[in-house]
């Protein structure tokens, strides 16, 4: 930026230089210490691309699952509020309660934000503008809590209301000046406010109604993580509430993540006297996570895709450890960002078009890499010879062939997918779910390997025999359903020839009605039964028969199940084999599960055990490398002591410990083994000596005891 | 209370329980005799300054409430008061103002006796008041006032007589006696808009509303239903499906499951394993060659009650993880987050931490869930939970 000014001077543009600084700084990083640097910017955009897409599918997805649950309770604040204002008999007899809506959101607490910003959202765009939701860390004691609540109600409408500015501001700083804030202050706010309001806007809401609801719209206090509140604050805080109510139209909305019998443990019937309250029960997680892996994972939209072993940690850490959503799309998120920082081919992972592209722009080195792939070197094996001399030696051939296996692997995502859900359809309702009730069991298993050499596969197609005819049609006309949804030729053709066998199955309705006379057509051996007495003719003959009744007993249902068996089990053969067998699967596909484990899922403990037993790990320094995992005497001295540690028993004397600790330093120092001083702890062996063993202690493998003098206990078990 | 001129006596404390009319009987005393005064509620005032200042306000308006300086002290609420220049009852007030100096008198009002607030530096002591709690009748007479418009005043006061018959035994709280009176009320009329009985046949009213009145003594009472959902279903329903409906209608107690996370299940029944067994126990349950070990060997003599009777224990972390590692039936690593489901744990109030939340080394916890709830959970990751407990051995 020039400035035409002639005098010296220090001109600062502060703003406009962070900005630029930001941005560089996010690819720097990226670009910092990645595989290629040449193709880094093109992969750094193509991440950003993909994972903007991502975040924004997750967001729709979110507001649509919350769609429902957050509509009632729209209508549940709306109807308290109307209900309030007219003025019955049994309104005016009525204790007053205080309408609160129990929100049960289920233990994943860190999903509940997004849900609550998006509640408090729409509450202030269709219901009131006074919406205040408080946290239980911000609201120690009731002032804090009464702060808040206050801070959030009246510096909202500030935001929200331009009209009303000049009044706000008025009465704004007051409130921040006077220390003390009580409902009073907000009582009479609202009733300024609310007098005011209809006078202030008078040309823009014309209809009756919504003057009504604008007259009295009513303050809605949101308690995200009611079990986390101190009891005792809460219970003053209703009290007090319950004194304005006649004022203040109050509201409380209260996230509760266990079950709503915690209101009743928190407060005594007293106060949830005062209360009246109304359940609401949010989806579960699970079934989140379910629509979340439908939507994302199993959509031939997005590029990106995690192996099975990645798709088993995190869905691990979602089952076993937090059940959260958020977490789950964040460990996405990591091998995204993963795969395009470590693989210099991931700039084929995007859109057909534009990978077709980048194939003819692919560097020699990416060649090279491209001919190093195992999945590539596995289809070259399999080319005559003089293909594979040319595909290892001609780049241009390599990239024409690149592009015909990148549009392969497109096609082949392009009909997964579907097939997958098919299959799903069909075995999900199965008794004892041999392929498991949701579709990520089942995809889990179709990554792994073959699915059809899987024993549950063949179980589950055992059963699928047995369905009866209503279910079959059923389940056929679903996957049908699916089929229609793909645009792949493949598939369209699948469903040509699946809407032919469910015509088949329509048309034997009528059929039936005609074949019962076939069954009795057949000879009945039975007649012959009679004439024979040997023992071994019986036998023969009822072996014979029960055989034959085997064979003549598939109905013509029968054989239309089975013949409709084939088509899906053919269709599952040619289109669900697993990626690897893909050639260039590793452009779209990330598979460092032990990356996304360490990343996720963090041991500190066994990462401090492998500190101090095996110190090179970390240090990289040459001369700590040992084998057998022990410990060379040149390692930090916490090292050393915690090795002398692991040869003790449950009580270590420290008098001893301090010896051997000097034995083995002096080793290291190259001291002279009969010299008299070897062995000899002095003053600075002594306190290095006190320093690693408190550090040991810190870390919790020891601590002092009472038991013996001079001793300390062993926190840990086991030796080296 | 004497006349305006005289010294009044300090200060005055009535207590009686809720509702049993003590607020009531000040304000019209106080309008009676057209007193001077500030009502100031307890709850409401956090700090000494809060309290100073509603009292100030409502003396003198708000340019003297302004006058009080960021953090007053006593001395300068009286300054300020004597610088304006009567009688001010505060309510449930515990032990602040007694050094005024002026012709004021203090009146409190309180659920509780006196003897809970006594300071134990000494102080005057009030006149004591007590109200005591309305008898059967009294209650029918207040409630009897609040008559609907429409209907006489004789079949109102029936229909009180049924309500008070169901609910005196549970309940003698005026409020909420009044308050089912209104949500029962239009179901007890509704014979009469039918046209099917009279307003003097009481027994048929009587054995119409009866059923219901249980019914909400058990839900509406409880808080169970809340009153807004009770009201839909008397309209939306008639008798017979109603009843029908309450056995379908789960209440707020009814939901008691929760979803954990696998791990969390195993963390949960392992502090439930660790509170309700002696730690001593732990070697018999949890050890593969653990030999025969009898009950009643390592019975001791304070021992013998049950376990459950005595509440939950607490164990230190150490033993939760033992115990953890080997209930769960896989090797788990030590990671991050088994730790922080922990914590996660306390702050969704199924475990209880018992030692201060500044001590990092060796906290200890408590379980806070019932036997019918880590069964439960139990039940989920098949995990035969009763046998490993100690009291059912």
């Amino acid at each position: 930026m020039a400035t035409s000014s002639v005098s010296k001077g220090c001109f600062v543009f502060k703003p406009s230089a962070k900005k630029k600084k930001k941005t560089l700084s996010l690819e720097s990083y990226f670009v910092q210490g990645c595989e290629d640097a040449e193709s880094s910017e093109i992969r750094f955009r193509l991440c950003q691309e993909l994972w903007d897409e991502i975040k924004t599918d997750t967001e729709v997805l979110q507001d649509e699952l919350n769609r429902t649950i957050l509509d009632s309770l729209l209508d549940f604040t709306r109807k308290c509020s109307s209900t309030r204002q007219n003025s019955d008999w049994t309104s005016q007899m009525r204790a007053s309660e205080i309408p609160t809506a129990a929100l049960m959101l289920g233990v994943n607490v860190p999903d509940h934000d997004m849900t609550f910003q998006s509640l408090s959202d729409m509450l202030k765009q269709s219901v009131s503008p006074h919406v205040a939701s408080v946290q239980a860390k911000e609201c120690g004691a009731l002032k804090h809590l009464m702060k808040k609540v206050l801070e959030r109600l009246m510096d909202t409408v500030v935001v929200v209301d331009d009209e009303d500015e000049e009044e706000n501001v008025e009465t704004s700083p007051r409130v921040h000046r006077s220390m003390h804030c009580s409902l009073g202050i907000l009582c009479d706010w609202y009733t300024a406010r609310t007098k005011k309001s209809p006078t202030g806007t008078p040309g823009k809401k014309r209809s009756s109604q919504v003057r009504d609801e604008q007259q009295q719209p009513p303050v809605v206090i949101i308690f995200k993580d009611l079990e986390a509140f101190n009891p005792r604050v809460l219970q003053d805080f209703i009290l007090i509430c319950s004194q304005y109510i006649d004022r203040l139209p109050l509201t409380f909305i209260f996230g509760i993540a266990t079950s709503p019998s915690t209101i009743q443990h928190m407060l005594p019937h007293s106060v949830s006297s005062l209360l009246c309250i109304e359940l609401f029960q949010s989806l579960s997680c699970t079934q989140h996570l379910a629509t979340v892996i439908d939507k994302l994972i199993l959509a031939s939209r997005i590029h990106f895709k995690l192996n099975g072993k990645v798709m088993q940690v995190l869905i691990g850490v979602f089952l076993y450890h937090d059940f959260s959503v958020r977490n789950f799309i964040k460990g996405l998120q990591l091998a995204l960002l993963e795969h395009f920082h470590s693989q210099p081919l991931s700039v084929l992972c995007c859109k057909k078009k534009q990978a077709l592209f980048n194939v003819t722009q692919l560097s020699k080195p990416n060649l090279d890499r491209i001919r190093q792939l195992p999945s590539f070197k596995r289809y070259v094996e399999k080319q005559e010879a003089q293909e594979q001399v040319n595909l290892m030696t001609d780049d241009s051939h390599l990239k024409e062939v690149c592009q015909q296996l990148i549009k392969d692997l497109h096609k082949y995502h392009k009909n997964y997918y579907p097939i997958l859900r098919c299959l799903h359809t069909l075995t999900s309702s199965l008794p004892r779910y041999p392929l498991g009730k949701q579709i990520r069991e089942l995809y889990l298993i179709c990554l792994a390997k073959n699915v059809w050499e899987n024993e549950d596969y063949q179980s589950a197609m055992k059963l699928v025999k047995m369905l009866a005819k209503g279910e079959m049609v059923s389940l056929l006309q679903k996957c049908v359903e699916i089929l229609q949804l793909s645009k792949s030729k493949k598939m369209k053709n699948a469903l040509v020839q699946l809407e032919e066998l469910l015509a088949k199955f329509k048309q034997l309705d009528t059929a039936t009605e005609m074949t019962p006379t076939v069954e009795a057509s057949i000879p009945s051996p039975i007649k012959n039964l009679q004439k024979k007495t040997d023992l071994f003719q019986l036998q023969k003959t009822l072996l014979e028969m029960n055989e034959s009744r085997r064979a003549k007993r598939l109905s013509p249902f029968e054989n239309l199940r089975n013949e409709a068996l084939e088509f899906i089990d053919n269709l599952v053969k040619s289109h669900l084999s697993p990626p690897e067998s893909q050639p260039l699967y590793e452009v779209c596909y990330y598979s460092s599960s032990a990356t996304v484990r360490r990343h996720l899922n963090a041991t500190p403990r066994t990462s401090i055990q492998a500190a101090l037993s095996n110190p090179y790990y970390y240090l990289q320094n040459d001369s700590l490398k040992s084998e057998d995992g022990t410990v060379s005497n040149t390692a930090p001295d916490i090292c050393i002591a915690y090795k002398l540690h692991l040869e003790c028993g449950r009580l270590i004397n420290l008098y001893d410990w301090l010896e051997a600790y000097s034995t083995v330093v002096s080793a290291a120092e190259g001291n002279d083994q009969d010299s008299e001083n070897f062995g000899k702890v002095d003053e600075v062996k002594h306190a290095r000596f006190i320093r690693a063993v408190s550090a040991l202690e810190f870390l919790g493998f020891i601590k002092s005891t009472k038991q013996k003098t001079d001793h300390v206990a062993r926190l840990t078990w086991g030796g080296c | 209370m004497g006349q305006p001129h005289q010294y009044s006596y300090p200060s005055i404390f009535i207590y009686g329980h809720r509702a049993s009319g003590k607020s009531h009987v000040m304000h019209v005393l106080m309008k009676e005799l057209e007193l001077s005064h500030a009502t100031v509620s307890c709850v409401e005032c956090v700090s000494i300054a809060l309290l100073f200042e509603q009292v100030l306000l409502s003396f003198f308006g708000c340019d003297a409430a302004s006058l009080l300086p960021r953090s007053p002290s006593l001395s300068d609420f009286v300054r300020v008061y004597r610088q304006q220049c009567s009688q001010s009852p505060a309510k449930q007030t515990r032990y602040i103002v007694s050094a005024v100096e002026d012709n004021v008198t203090v009146i409190l009002l309180s659920e509780i006796a006196w003897d809970k607030f006594r300071p134990n530096t000494g102080c005057f002591e009030p006149l004591l008041l007590h109200f005591p709690d309305y008898s059967k009748s009294e209650l029918q007479q207040i409630l009897s006032q609040n008559v609907h418009p429409s209907y006489s005043a004789g079949f109102y006061s029936a229909y009180i007589n049924i309500l008070l018959g169901v609910f005196y035994s549970v309940c003698r709280d005026l409020r909420e006696l009044r308050h089912l009176a209104a949500l029962n009320f239009s179901k007890f009329c509704e014979p009469l808009a039918e046209g099917k009985v009279k307003e003097t046949d009481t027994h048929k009213l009587w054995k119409h509303i009866e059923p219901h009145l249980k019914k909400a003594m058990q839900t509406v009472y409880l808080r169970e239903v809340s009153s807004l959902q009770w009201e839909q279903m008397q309209k939306e329903y008639d008798d017979v499906d109603l009843l029908h409906l309450f056995c379908l209608l789960k209440g707020l107690s009814a939901h008691t499951h929760v979803e954990l996370p696998y791990y969390s299940k195993f963390l949960l029944i392992a502090a439930y394993l660790a509170s309700y067994n002696p730690a001593r126990t732990d070697k018999r349950f949890f050890l593969k060659h653990h030999g025969k070990i009898r009950k009643t060997n390592f019975l001791k003599k304070n021992e013998k009650t049950s376990n459950h009777l005595l509440g939950p224990k607490p164990f230190p972390l150490d033993r939760l993880l033992a115990i953890f590692y080997s209930v769960v039936d896989s090797r788990v690593a030590p990671t991050a987050s088994i730790f922080s489901q922990i914590s996660s744990l306390v702050t969704l109030q199924l475990l209880a931490q018992v030692s201060h939340d500044d001590q990092l080394d060796a906290p200890k916890y408590k379980c806070a869930v019932s036997l019918d709830f880590i069964c439960a959970i139990a039940r989920t990751v098949n995990f035969d939970i009763v046998k490993y407990l100690y009291d059912f051995l």
